[in-house]
Formats: structure tokens, C-alpha cells, sequence
């Protein structure tokens, strides 16, 4: 006991080991295992990686801070299912980089808004949220719809996901800057598009067709959130983490 | 598949090393022959100045 | 300063040869206290914006989204930052009777690194460049530097551990040494990311979806557990006794303390994660071991209370000392509320709502930052070699201005928080759901007015502690001809 209480309260070196180890280890047996046991991913159907210009938009979302008042996180609880739909699977954010569960909601959650608004409602509410929503505490973003989206460079954004783990193919890394301008273009041919990333939603967002806008890529983002898996087929099993 | 099969062994015994690690802290600290140093080493702010 | 002689009557201050670093100690506490205003400058400010959105002005660099990391990482890693390194500098070389190792090169190094890493941070946000992961929101090219300046901040603090001259190494840096290992381990692995080109601030996580929120929230809750905690309890378990004029109430407990909170509290972090997809077994192994962290904290609450056992009476005569011992007592509500709400029953009503903040608020104000204000009173006429603080009355008025503020901004965050939970979960006699969200947005208007001015108070408070402290320094004293008062006297 005097041995152990010289070496351990006298040298600073030993203190920093100890309190190292003692400190890892809660990170290593939470978190090691949810990579490696396999059920932390639920088998369900319909997840791809986001189409260039869905990833554009998801970048201007994180770029906002929109993390900071909405959340993409259903729980199962029954009031949550009832106002925003099936409660949020792991597999629906496998390949957010980074994450945007969030932590608080100021405003509603998002995991599922795709398709519940129109591109013309969307537009407005960012331009102006309260000649919509009269009691909203947004902020306004009317400088989305004026400025042109910069994403000369989206090929990289794909190349820099696939090196994490995010399967885009060499087609789709080869056709990111046409995809991109294709799937904000209603006289485009989209259909290898929508091969590459099905169930895309295709057309002009901001309701200007001679340009592509910021607002074009968040709301083609926020179009598809919640709408990859379709929910009808799925089993219990399925949904076994 | 390995590692979760032996998973709750192993954080089973992870808490059982650490209740007697913690244990074994606890004796260490209130082991009334380290009375003194104990009061002692509290002072140290103290006798620094003033 | 000046070497001393080892005869000094004194007999402190200095080892054999050097004198004590305290100029690089000074300007982190003038940083300390220029971030403090800055931090609750901006969270007045977005506080102000959830009442009255008028005030994001349309700009995209004054929104909410942005404006919101500029306020939490003011408060966290400006204001909270400074303190703990300026502290940790201040009470490692005392309790060690050693100079900073190596010198000043390197700690002026540490200074004014961590200055450029805020201001990187904080110019990031405005701008855009975010990662958007709470509380690590720099881009990957400002985590490098902070990095950077971080290993060199532990090489000081170890190196200067052991060079000491004190055979024992004091508790309080036990605390300093796992806030400092610990923060670079969660810094470096929450951070992991890859840019998409070397010339631009974008990167991508190097995890997605539910590995990045867990690795996230375990960042999270142990920056709350080694920043906010860890390095908070070094100040309170050096300064309390220090300002006290008698030891920690039990050395012993302070140890239990120690080895059990660092244990405990990095399993805690799935609680953030409770009823999402995150796997049940995580979300368990983390209420349980919240719950667990109620006793080492309270033990940590006793203990710093309990230090004034037998002289109370200088509760009155020091207000400095007030401030700190409140701050004890807040910790101790903070960490009783945490475990509770870390329970998944309890979770599923405050989550997502601002009960949350308000919780964070009650340690962030109530425990935080009246511990640092309680060091900073004691430190600034120590480190200006003055005879006291140029007005303690002032330290009274800031001490209930502050108080006051807490109390609103607490109390507003509960009623609004259960309130919108349970708005959100109500339903009408036919079985729908009651209100709809916007419904609930608008019954929040007048408890986000009421929290909006009790942080205007504790601003308040916190210019009364700016402006004396500026005096002090100058060597006034309130009530006094400044030429008189301006002599400089020995510290005590």
C-alpha cells in the first residue's frame, strides 16, 4: 500500500497514464462495438448516397446551422409517428457526414419533410418565413434564391465521401457536374440520373429555370429527406438492431 | 459476429474489475496510517503563501 | 517580477532560481474576462432573436444558425478556456513551488495559439465553415492548430508536474491533468474528418449517421464532463481553500471524488441519444451511468462546501468567496438535474426542448462562470500586487445582479421546456393531437423575453466585475483620492 501510494500520487507521468486509460475505456466499450456488431444498421431497403445536387443542398444545411433549431430524429413515441411520420431508422442517416440528428427543436423535425411541401411553399418560407407561418421565429434566407450554387468542385465532395466508405461508383464521380445541373433542369434527359440515385426529385426548385441557386440544392435536399425507404414492406425483422 | 457474442462477458467483467478497483480506492484513501500525509498534502494551497 | 530572496519572510513565490510566470498568467485573465463579455454579449443577442426574429436583419452572417456556435464556443472555449488555462498556469507552478517549464516562450506560445484558434473559430462560424457537430464546430484546419497548441499546453503542465518541488502533487491538478489528457483525446477522435481539397475549409466526418452520433454525443457530454467539470472543480478545489484560509473539508473524499468522476462520467454520453437509433444497450449503459454520477458529484459539492465549516461569516466579508461557494451549490443542482434527465422516462418529455437549456444554463452561468468570477476576484489583486478589490460592494451588486439573471433565465427555460413537451404530446378529446408545432412556438414568445432579460442581467453584472476589476488593477481603491490609493502594496 506505501509502495502503491508513492508511485501512483507522486509521479505525474503514471497520473496521466492512469487517467488515460480510465478515460478510454468508456469510449472504447461504447463505441468500438456499434462498428462492429453488425445489427446496429437495421436491413432495410431504399438508403443510396445523396445525388450531387442533394449533397450540395445537405452542405448549405450544415453551412446554415439548421442542426441548430431542427432535428432529423423521430422517436417512437406516438405523438412523434403521428406528426412526422415512422420513427427514425439508423439506417436512414448511414451516410451523413456529419450526422444531423440535432439536439433541439426550436423548429419542427425534418428526418421526414420531403414531399410534405411544395417547392413554391419552400421558396417562400425561405425567403420570408412569416408570410407563410405568421408566428415562426426563423430567420430569413432571401439571399439563397439570389446567389448562384457553387459547386464546380462537387465531383471532389463524391471522391472525398467515397474515400470514408460512401459507395459512389467511378460513373457516378464521372457525371457528378452533369448530374448536378440535370437533376435542377425539368428539359433534361434525367433518366441515367434517376438509375444512379432513385427516387431523386427532379425539377426547377427556386422557380427560376435560367439559373441554379443555392436555394435549388437545399430544397432539392430537403425533398428527399425521410422519402428513401418506403415503409410498406418492411417487418419487425427488419427493424431488429 | 465474434465480438458481439462475448460482448456482455465482457462488460460484465468490466464492471466487476472496476467495483473492486473502486473499492480498492476507497481503502487506499480513508487507510487511517495516511491520516496525516492526507492533511498534509491538503495544505499545500496554503502554506504557499499568507 | 523581481527574484525574492529565499530569507524573504514570505518564503513563497519563487523555487531556488526562477521567479513564477504571472505575465502570461495576467493576460489570460484579461482574456478570461474580454471573452466573458463577448459570450454573453452574443447569447443576449440570439436570445433576443428567438423573441424577435426581426433581429437576424436578413444577413446571412448574423443568423441564428450562425450566430448560436459564436455564443457556445465564446462561452465554452473563450471565456471557459481562458480561465482554466490561465488558472491551471497559476495554481500548478503555487502548489508545485515550480516555474512553468520551459519558460515563457511556450506559454506565450499557449496564449496567444489559443487566442488565433478562437478567433479562427468564431470568423469560421460567421462565415459558414462549420462541421456542424455541437461544441466542435471548427473546421478541420482550425482543430489542427488548436491541436497543435494543446500538446504544447501539456508539455508545460507536465513538465512543470514534474519538475515540481512539492513531493506531493496537489488534487486540484489531478483535476487540471484529466481535463487537459482528456480533451485532446476527445478533440482528436470526435474530429476525425477528411477535407475535401487542402485549399478549402470543407471536410466530411470520418463517421456517418449513428457511429458520428455517438462518437458526437460521447464528445459532447465529456467536454460538459472534463471542460466544464474536471477543470472546473481544479479552480474550486484551489481557490476555495485558498480564499477560505483552510483546507479542502476532506483531502480524502477530493481523491474518491477524482477516480470516480473521471470514470463515471465517459460512459454517460448516450444519454443525449435516448429513443433514437441508436441501439437500446447504449442508451442504457449511459442513464445508468449518469445516474451513478450523482454521487461522486455530490461528493465533490459537500466537499467544497463543507470547506467553509466553521467560518461562515466570510460569506459576508468576501464577496469574492460568495461567488464561489454559489457556484458549488448550483454544481450540486446541475448535477442532481442532469441524472434526472438522463433518465429515458424523464428524457422523453425534455428532450428536444429548452428545458435542456436552461439545465445547461444553470451550470453554465450558475456553476461555471460564478466559480471563475469567485477566482478572478481573488486572483486579480493578487497577480496586480494590490491590497484588495477596488470596491466590494460593486462585488455584491454583480453578485445579486447575476443571481437574479439565473433565476429568470432557469426558471423561464423549465416553464417553457415542460410546457412544449407537453404541448407537443397533448391530445383532444377526439384522439388528434391538440397543437400544432407552430402553436407551440408561439406560446414560448413570452418565457424567451423573460430569459432574454435575465441574461441582459447577468451582462449587467458581469460590466460591474470588468469595470472594478479594471480598477483594481489600476490600483484604485472606491472611495479613496486615486493618487493615494494608486501606492503599490505587497500582495498577501
Amino acid at each position: 500500500m506505501q509502495f502503491k501510494h508513492a508511485t501512483i500520487e507522486r509521479s505525474a507521468p503514471l497520473l496521466a497514464v492512469l487517467t488515460l486509460i480510465t478515460v478510454a475505456i468508456g469510449g472504447l466499450v461504447e463505441i468500438v462495438p456499434l462498428f462492429t456488431i453488425e445489427s446496429t444498421i437495421e436491413r432495410v431497403q431504399g438508403v443510396r448516397p445523396y445525388s450531387p445536387l442533394e449533397l450540395a443542398g445537405r452542405n448549405i444545411y450544415v453551412r446554415e446551422g439548421c442542426y441548430v433549431c431542427h432535428s432529423q430524429q423521430i422517436r417512437p413515441m406516438r405523438d412523434e409517428v403521428e406528426r412526422y411520420g415512422h420513427y427514425s431508422l439508423a439506417a436512414e442517416s448511414m451516410y451523413d457526414r456529419p450526422f444531423q440528428w440535432g439536439s433541439k427543436r426550436t423548429g419542427p423535425d425534418l428526418a421526414r419533410v420531403g414531399g410534405k411541401y411544395s417547392n413554391e411553399w419552400h421558396v417562400a418560407h425561405m425567403i420570408d418565413p412569416r408570410s407563410v407561418v405568421p408566428e415562426s421565429v426563423m430567420p430569413a434566407y432571401p439571399f439563397l434564391a439570389r446567389r448562384p450554387l457553387g459547386a464546380g468542385d462537387i465531383a471532389a465532395h463524391l471522391v472525398a465521401n467515397r474515400r470514408l466508405g460512401v459507395p459512389y461508383s467511378d460513373e457516378m464521380i464521372a457525371s457528378a457536374a452533369a448530374d448536378l445541373a440535370a437533376q435542377a433542369d425539368p428539359e433534361a434527359d434525367t433518366s441515367d440520373l434517376l438509375k444512379r440515385y432513385p427516387g431523386a426529385v427532379i425539377g426547377d426548385f427556386d422557380g427560376d429555370p435560367k439559373r441554379l441557386t443555392e436555394m435549388d440544392a437545399l430544397i432539392a435536399y430537403m425533398q428527399v429527406l425521410g422519402t428513401m425507404v418506403k415503409f410498406q414492406g418492411v417487418t419487425p425483422a427488419d427493424l431488429k438492431q | 459476429m465474434e465480438l458481439g457474442e462475448i460482448y456482455p462477458l465482457l462488460r460484465s467483467l468490466w464492471t466487476v474489475w472496476f467495483t473492486a478497483l473502486f473499492i480498492g480506492l476507497v481503502a487506499w484513501a480513508l487507510w487511517p496510517s495516511r491520516r496525516e500525509e492526507m492533511r498534509r498534502a491538503a495544505r499545500i494551497p496554503l502554506d504557499d503563501q499568507r | 517580477m523581481q527574484k525574492a530572496s529565499p530569507a524573504s519572510p514570505m518564503g513563497y513565490g519563487m523555487d531556488a532560481e526562477q521567479p513564477y510566470i504571472e505575465d502570461v498568467v495576467r493576460a489570460f485573465v484579461a482574456a478570461t474576462v474580454f471573452w466573458a463579455v463577448v459570450a454573453f454579449l452574443a447569447g443576449v443577442y440570439i436570445a433576443l432573436q428567438l423573441a424577435f426574429p426581426a433581429l437576424n436583419l436578413g444577413l446571412e452572417w448574423t443568423t441564428f444558425g450562425r450566430l448560436r456556435p459564436v455564443h457556445t464556443s465564446a462561452a465554452i472555449f473563450a471565456f471557459g478556456g481562458n480561465a482554466l488555462i490561465g488558472t491551471s498556469f497559476y495554481v500548478v507552478q503555487r502548489t508545485c513551488r515550480a516555474a512553468l517549464w520551459g519558460g515563457p516562450v511556450p506559454a506565450w506560445f499557449v496564449f496567444w495559439g489559443y487566442q488565433l484558434f478562437i478567433v479562427l473559430a468564431a470568423l469560421g462560424y460567421v462565415m459558414g465553415y462549420t462541421q456542424s457537430k455541437e461544441y466542435a464546430e471548427p473546421e478541420w484546419y482550425v482543430d489542427l492548430w488548436l491541436t497543435l497548441v494543446w500538446v504544447v499546453y501539456f508539455m508545460i503542465f507536465i513538465g512543470t508536474l514534474i519538475k515540481r518541488e512539492e513531493p506531493h502533487i496537489y488534487v486540484a491538478n489531478w483535476f487540471y491533468l484529466a481535463f487537459i489528457i482528456t480533451v485532446a483525446m476527445l478533440h482528436i477522435v470526435n474530429n476525425l474528418s477528411l477535407p475535401v481539397s487542402i485549399f478549402g475549409a470543407k471536410s466530411y466526418s470520418a463517421f456517418a449517421g449513428v457511429q458520428d452520433a455517438l462518437t458526437q454525443w460521447w464528445y459532447g457530454h465529456n467536454a460538459v464532463g472534463f471542460f466544464l467539470t474536471a477543470g472546473f472543480l481544479a479552480i474550486m478545489y484551489y481557490f476555495i481553500p485558498k480564499a477560505a484560509g483552510r483546507p479542502i473539508y476532506s483531502y480524502r473524499l477530493s481523491i474518491i471524488h477524482f477516480w470516480s468522476l473521471i470514470f463515471l462520467y465517459i460512459w454517460a454520453g448516450p444519454h443525449h441519444l435516448h429513443y433514437t437509433a441508436l441501439p437500446d444497450w447504449a442508451q442504457t449503459l449511459g442513464m445508468a451511468f449518469s445516474v451513478m454520477l450523482w454521487m461522486p458529484s455530490w461528493g465533490g459539492m459537500i466537499n467544497g462546501i463543507m470547506t467553509l465549516s466553521g467560518a461562515w461569516d466570510k460569506l459576508r466579508t468576501d464577496p469574492g468567496l460568495r461567488f464561489s461557494v454559489t457556484a458549488v451549490g448550483f454544481y450540486g443542482m446541475a448535477t442532481f438535474e442532469g441524472p434526472v434527465m438522463s433518465i429515458r422516462q424523464v428524457n422523453a418529455l425534455s428532450h428536444y426542448t429548452d428545458w435542456t437549456v436552461g439545465h445547461v444554463h444553470s451550470g453554465a452561468l450558475g456553476w461555471n462562470a460564478f466559480v471563475t468570477f469567485g477566482a478572478l476576484y481573488y486572483l486579480v489583486p493578487v497577480l496586480w500586487k494590490r491590497a484588495g478589490l477596488y470596491s466590494t460592494r460593486l462585488v455584491a451588486w454583480h453578485f445579486w445582479l447575476g443571481t437574479l439573471g439565473i433565476v429568470l433565465y432557469i426558471t423561464a427555460m423549465w416553464v417553457s421546456g415542460i410546457m412544449q413537451g407537453l404541448m407537443w404530446r397533448a391530445y383532444d378529446e377526439y384522439g388528434f393531437l391538440q397543437y400544432s408545432f407552430v402553436e407551440t412556438v408561439a406560446a414560448m414568445r413570452p418565457f424567451y423575453m423573460i430569459r432574454a432579460l435575465g441574461g441582459i442581467l447577468f451582462l449587467g453584472g458581469a460590466l460591474l466585475m470588468v469595470y472594478n476589476l479594471w480598477r483594481t488593477a489600476q490600483g484604485h481603491v472606491a472611495g479613496q483620492p486615486a493618487a493615494r490609493a494608486a501606492t503599490v502594496q505587497p500582495a498577501e
